[in-house]
């Protein structure tokens, strides 16, 4: 019996609850006695507390009130350092950092109270770009300023300047700050107490990272704190870190309330204003390329601004180094990266993790070094397109079969790239219209799982269980958060079973229930923790098989019959699966050399524009997204985070701009932060093209969630340097700068 | 929601002369509550200041969209939704139309009213570049009595307006001498839908035989501390062929005459920019074509 | 004066049950829905009707329920999400979401489900740009919105779309 169930369209698993309005949020759960907490928030950027007032006119001592005196373990959020407090004691060093926590039954009168609490701050000279953080205006964390620094070093850039004959191109390239903007905002509910430990439920990508950081929080074991995952309104990365943040402050609460239950659901502005956004960067390009347009040497050095605290930086940090040097062959390549710290909230993880903003830079800077060269900006990346057998810049030998040429292919003849770039040039120049068109394309690559020995340190564990009726259950820590996990995990595992979709689902992401399958991030849920479902699924089988109770072949009936028999005969029936690396796979974690990710996607993206010269905006026409993901498991979802990652790669293009005044957000609105409706996208047209990965599940699959933010940006301005003959270096490309950029040229 | 909700204070009146009444025995104490799509983001955010409301969705008086054989009279209640189902304003009024058709989404537009957009005083408002190039008047009541006011005299400076503690806004009057009137309508916003402007322009022109602009109107949102009417650029066209110096001479013109600023969400030199380059582009198409309508 | 912490009593019909509710005259309708009456389908995404998470029809008219006062549903008829399934049987709308991938995380697929019930019940053969158009209020971060038109044209497709 094969179900085929691989490849086919099956319907979402919480589908129906999602459509009906019957799935559970956590702001839809309540629980007797339920206190209301919020957090009093730093208003400076870098200072020293003197004091904190409690005003007049509010029953203070009806309130719920939670210090820095208060914890009982350690006062820092684990993650990988320990840097960050959960509220600041003496020092604050960004705006809205947490200083106290308050609950109450009522949330009317704990809103009046927050605003009746006042925070006095001395201040200190702080800063707010990664500009001054470099030139060491204020040193505001560590000796120097910088999170963590690495070197991807591949021949000699050094010995490449003075040769003979060689063009030499530069370029400087920045990237703003971007909000994940998810229509949930983060909220949590705790109940915790020294008799019972702590319990977390919430709006979360990680439960085990909200697991990790509660043990040091509250100085418990780990069987005393349990964190469930409720169904999640959107995460894309913003809720990867932030749920221990705010899962900590609500427990806090509730420790110090004795126990009754504490709900805190961030508000928009505070959400926007609080937690975590992508990094900006700045990117400076050295290339060095023959006449003939072959790269030689590429010299790249790569800033990112992590905020106040390490947070997740160093590994943004590694990503954007991976892939600052695309898919191209090159024999000289230099990166030099920083993350540095700024006295503004934490940015942290978004979709993409810091390869959007390096990706960004190298794909501008290739048109500029093909027009340089003299060649098509199409022609000078088929010179240079990596092969199978050919080296990445951190070493690592491509042994999977690559078509970059191919993908460029598709993609152009799906747009009629070739014709539309002749056209479009000759019509800007000949009539006066002010709509200006553009086409314009970004070629890259995304790795999928953690970069390097990551998941060796992870080592992730899923598990499966079948009961007496032969229903399987998967259980893993792994978050469904929009983008499918239940629906794949269940298609993995019924296809390694031979069984009907209907017959397996997935237990609730719970720490008291699951194993730790690791974080949902890093495109790593489908490739990693997919494989490890359908392996603890076969040990299911094996089980069975073991005691003699199926044979190699069987139906359906077959399967629920041994089911019966093993479980009245022997108890619970589970088996685990735990991640081992493929063979020959190395990676140096000193020398940042080896092979950087397990498998890569591999795509082309082309925008096609219109540039409207009386008002300076940006319409994009038409986007064709082209790809290689290995095994597509389920098309239509495939092509729902394609088209998701592309939207968010649009905003974060022409749309979303975070204005920052004194380390602040100030336009924490919804109406004043714009992202795209409906009316604003082109039609996203995905294609994929599947070449098996050895090693992924189901015959092949490899990670998608997060390639489809890289492209957009450099194709995009790609494209408008086509409509307008500018030379955009920066996003979010607002109607004022193209404007300004307009008139310069002018 | 970052209010303190027992402060706030909304009643119903049965009639509109209960609510009058209310108006005219307290005045300063009780305001007007329409559609509440500006009323309610201010008490989200906790910036609400004032606190006792008055619902007056429900009063007859103010609703309804009448044709006169001179005017058409929306009823401050008016929603935008209604303005754009109406065919007698499709037709004569299309730049409120088009106004209506891109203030915020479908939902903003079934509950936000003309009114209300009016009386908010919002400089970026949407719809009252479009009333001042229709020269509207307004009809303000009160226990007292009835007042009209031409709509272009009524904002007096940021948030002020010529209108008493007392009064409420009963209806909107729109000449209906619109017939050869050549318009244009443009709202800069970054998105398409769910958008504050960054500018709001709108522009009727009356041409005469020999293709001389005979009366020329433009009204602007986003570019002074009210919407304005930019009547001086309107005398520099003034009998004044569509070419490229008059052109230029009007943009000229409405640079100085408009006091665009700096904020979270534009600059006053995009503002400048864009608001001259849209003049540009509407008596180009005046030029060009003798005169068709163009965007709305 | 503060008559605003006296609740007052408003009658409306919710899903085709009539409530008398004691409220606040100010309270929001996104509220009292998810609090009093439990219908928590009913999302908050923003508060400042921009998201269109909120959504519900109230006499067959698209609103944002974070910006409406109670005492404004006073003698109106509401419709939540929780109210266009008859039964166990999935309205036209929705069951095109699910097939053709609309909902992706789920927090704004209940407004954007009641967006488009009511964008059918007003044009029932709606081009692309109407499509965009009356589902511009409704923000969607995860599916980039061309799923949920595919299941706009799918539902309209099938017969018997109404409100
Ligand atoms: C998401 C969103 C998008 C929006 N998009 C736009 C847009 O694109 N363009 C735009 O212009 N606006 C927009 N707005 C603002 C708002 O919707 C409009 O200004 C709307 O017309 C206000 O009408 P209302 O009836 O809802 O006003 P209310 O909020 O009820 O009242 C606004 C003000 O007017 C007063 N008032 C109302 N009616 C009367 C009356 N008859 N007599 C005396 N005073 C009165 C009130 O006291 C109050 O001060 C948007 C708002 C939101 C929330
Ligand atoms: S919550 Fe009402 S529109 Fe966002
Ligand atoms: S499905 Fe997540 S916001 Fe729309």
């Amino acid at each position: 019996m094969q179900t085929e169930i691989v490849g086919k369209p099956v319907p979402r698993k919480e589908g129906r609850s999602k459509v009906t309005g019957a799935a559970r949020y956590v702001d839809d759960l309540s629980m007797p006695g339920m206190l209301y907490g919020t957090t009093v928030r730093s208003p400076v950027a870098r200072g020293r507390i003197r004091a904190v007032t409690f005003g007049e006119g509010i029953p203070w001592d009806e309130f719920v009130v939670v210090t820095a005196k208060d914890i009982p373990g350690e006062n820092a959020v684990a993650l990988i350092l320990l840097d960050q407090p959960y509220l600041a004691a003496e020092f604050v060093n960004h705006a809205e950092e947490p200083v106290l926590l308050l609950a109450h039954e009522d949330k009317h009168l704990l809103e009046r109270a927050r605003r009746a609490v006042t925070v006095d701050i001395e201040p200190l000279p702080a800063v707010f770009t990664l500009e001054e953080s470099l030139a060491g205006k204020e040193i505001v964390w560590g000796e120097d300023n910088v999170f963590k620094s690495y070197l991807v070093d591949k021949g000699n850039v050094d010995e490449v300047w003075t040769q003979p004959d060689l063009l030499i191109v530069e370029g400087e390239y920045s990237t703003g700050a971007q909000e994940q903007l998810y229509i949930e905002t983060n909220g949590v509910i705790a109940v915790a107490n020294a008799a019972e430990g702590v319990t977390v439920w919430g709006s979360m990508q990680c439960p085990y990272y909200v697991h990790k950081a509660l043990l040091k929080l509250f100085a418990l074991p780990p069987e005393r704190v349990r964190v469930v995952q409720c169904e999640t309104g959107g995460g894309f990365g913003g809720k990867e870190e932030y749920p221990s943040m705010i899962g900590g402050h609500a427990a806090l609460l509730s420790w110090k309330a004795g126990g009754r239950p504490v709900k805190i659901i961030y508000d928009r502005a505070e959400d926007m204003v609080a937690t975590t956004k992508r990094h900006p960067s700045l990117t400076r390009h050295r290339t060095a390329v023959t006449r003939e347009g072959k790269l030689v040497a590429m010299d790249i050095e790569f800033v990112v601004d992590g905020g106040a605290y390490a947070t997740l930086s160093a590994v943004v940090l590694s990503r954007g180094t991976i892939h600052a040097a695309g898919p191209y062959t090159c024999p000289n390549v230099r990166v030099r990266s920083r993350a540095v710290a700024t006295n503004v909230p934490p940015h942290g993880a978004f979709r993409g993790f810091g390869a959007p903003q390096s990706i960004f830079a190298l794909e501008r800077q290739l048109d500029k070094v093909a027009g340089a060269v003299g060649l098509s900006p199409a022609e000078f990346r088929r010179r240079n397109f990596i092969r199978e057998g050919e080296t990445t810049a951190t070493g690592q030998v491509i042994r999977e079969p690559v078509d970059m040429a191919g993908l460029l292919d598709r993609a152009f003849e799906l747009t009629d790239y070739e014709a539309k770039r002749e056209r479009f040039a000759r019509e800007n120049a000949e009539n006066n219209s002010t709509q200006k068109r553009g086409i314009g394309f970004a070629s890259f690559m995304h790795g999928a799982g953690f970069t390097g020995s990551g998941e060796d340190y992870l080592k992730s564990i899923v598990g499966a269980e079948a009961d007496a009726e032969g229903r399987v259950r998967v259980l893993a820590a792994s978050t469904e958060i929009g983008q499918g996990t239940n629906t794949i995990f269940a298609q993995l595992a019924s296809n390694a079973l031979g069984l009907d979709y209907d017959l397996v689902e997935m237990a609730q992401p719970d720490t008291g229930n699951v194993p730790d399958s690791g974080p949902t991030v890093a495109s790593r849920t489908c490739m990693i923790v997919g494989k490890l479902v359908e392996s603890a699924a076969v040990g299911l089988r094996q089980t069975l098989q073991g005691a003699g109770l199926l044979t190699d072949e069987y139906t359906q009936d077959e399967w629920r019959e041994a089911c019966r028999r093993y479980v009245e005969r022997y108890g619970a029936l589970k088996s685990f699966s735990q991640y081992k690396p493929p063979p020959g796979v190395h990676w140096d974690d000193e020398k940042y050399q080896g092979d950087a990710y397990g498998a890569y996607a591999w795509a082309v993206y082309v925008a096609e524009v219109t540039v409207d010269t009386l008002t300076y905006e940006t319409r994009v026409d038409d986007f064709v997204a082209v790809q290689e993901v290995g095994k597509v498991v389920h098309p239509v979802l495939a092509a729902g985070q394609i088209e998701g990652g592309v939207a968010q790669a649009i905003g974060f293009t022409l749309y979303e701009n975070v204005v920052w005044q004194d380390g602040r957000m100030i336009n924490n609105q919804m109406t004043n932060y714009v992202m795209p409706t409906s009316a604003d996208l082109p039609p996203i047209r995905v294609h994929f093209e599947e070449q098996p990965y050895q090693y992924g599940p189901a015959g092949g699959a490899k990670g998608i969630g997060e390639l489809p933010m890289d492209g957009g940006a450099p194709a995009i301005l790609n494209a408008i340097e086509q409509a307008t003959g500018v030379r955009f270096t920066h996003v979010p490309l607002m109607p004022e700068a193209l404007m300004r950029g307009l008139n310069e040229k002018a | 929601m970052r209010a303190y909700l027992p402060d706030y204070h909304l009643r119903a009146p049965k009639t509109l002369a209960d609510a009058l009444d209310v108006l005219a025995r307290e005045p300063g104490v009780w305001r007007a509550f329409a559609g509440g799509t500006d009323l309610m983001v201010l008490l989200e955010f906790g910036a609400l200041k004032h606190k006792n409301f008055l619902s007056i969705r429900h009063l007859p008086e103010l609703r309804g969209i009448e044709v006169t054989p001179d005017h058409v009279v929306l009823g401050a209640l008016t929603s935008y939704t209604e303005i754009q189902r109406d065919a007698d304003v499709r037709r004569e009024f299309p730049l409120l139309c088009a106004a209506a058709r891109e203030t915020g989404g479908i939902a903003i537009q079934n509950r936000g009213t003309l009114g209300g957009n009016v009386v908010n005083a919002s400089p970026a408002a949407d719809s009252p570049p479009a009333l001042l190039v229709y020269d509207a008047e307004l009809e303000l009541v009160s226990a007292s009595g009835t007042r009209h006011v031409p709509y272009d005299t009524f904002h007096t400076g940021y948030k002020q307006m010529d209108m008493r503690p007392d009064e409420l806004l009963r209806s909107i009057r729109l000449p209906r001498t619109t017939g050869d009137l050549r318009t244009y309508y443009r709202k800069v916003g970054t998105r398409k839908a769910q958008a504050i402007s960054k500018i709001c322009f709108a522009a009727g022109a009356r041409l005469a035989t020999d293709g001389r602009i005979k009366d020329a109107r433009i009204g602007l949102g986003s570019v002074a501390p009210t919407v304005v009417r930019c009547a001086r650029t309107e005398d520099v066209l003034r009998d004044q062929t569509p070419d490229e110096a008059t052109i230029k001479a009007a943009c000229a013109s409405l640079v100085q005459e408009i006091v665009p600023i700096d904020d979270m969400r534009s600059t006053a030199e995009y503002r400048a920019r864009v608001a001259a380059n849209l003049l540009a582009d509407f008596l180009s198409t005046l030029k060009i074509d003798g005169g068709k309508s163009d965007s709305a | 004066m503060s008559d605003g912490a006296i609740k007052v009593d408003v009658r409306c019909t919710v899903n085709g049950a009539t409530h008398t509710l004691r409220v606040r005259p100010m309270a929001r309708l996104l509220d009292v829905l998810r609090e009093d009456l439990h219908l928590t389908g009913t999302k908050e995404g923003c508060g400042e009707g921009e998201c269109g998470a909120c959504s519900v029809l109230i006499d067959g008219e698209l609103v944002n329920s974070c910006l409406v006062p109670v005492l404004q549903v006073e003698g109106a008829e509401i419709k939540t999400i929780e109210g266009v399934a008859a039964g166990a049987e999935l309205h036209a709308v929705q069951q095109a979401f699910i097939e053709c991938g609309g909902a992706q995380c789920g927090i704004c697929t209940p407004g954007m489900v009641l967006a488009a019930v009511s964008l059918l019940a007003h044009t029932p053969q709606p081009t692309d740009a109407d499509i965009r158009h009356g589902l511009a209020g409704n923000l969607c971060r995860c599916t980039g919105y061309m799923k949920i038109f595919d299941a706009v044209v799918r539902a309209c497709e099938r017969a018997g779309v109404k409100a």
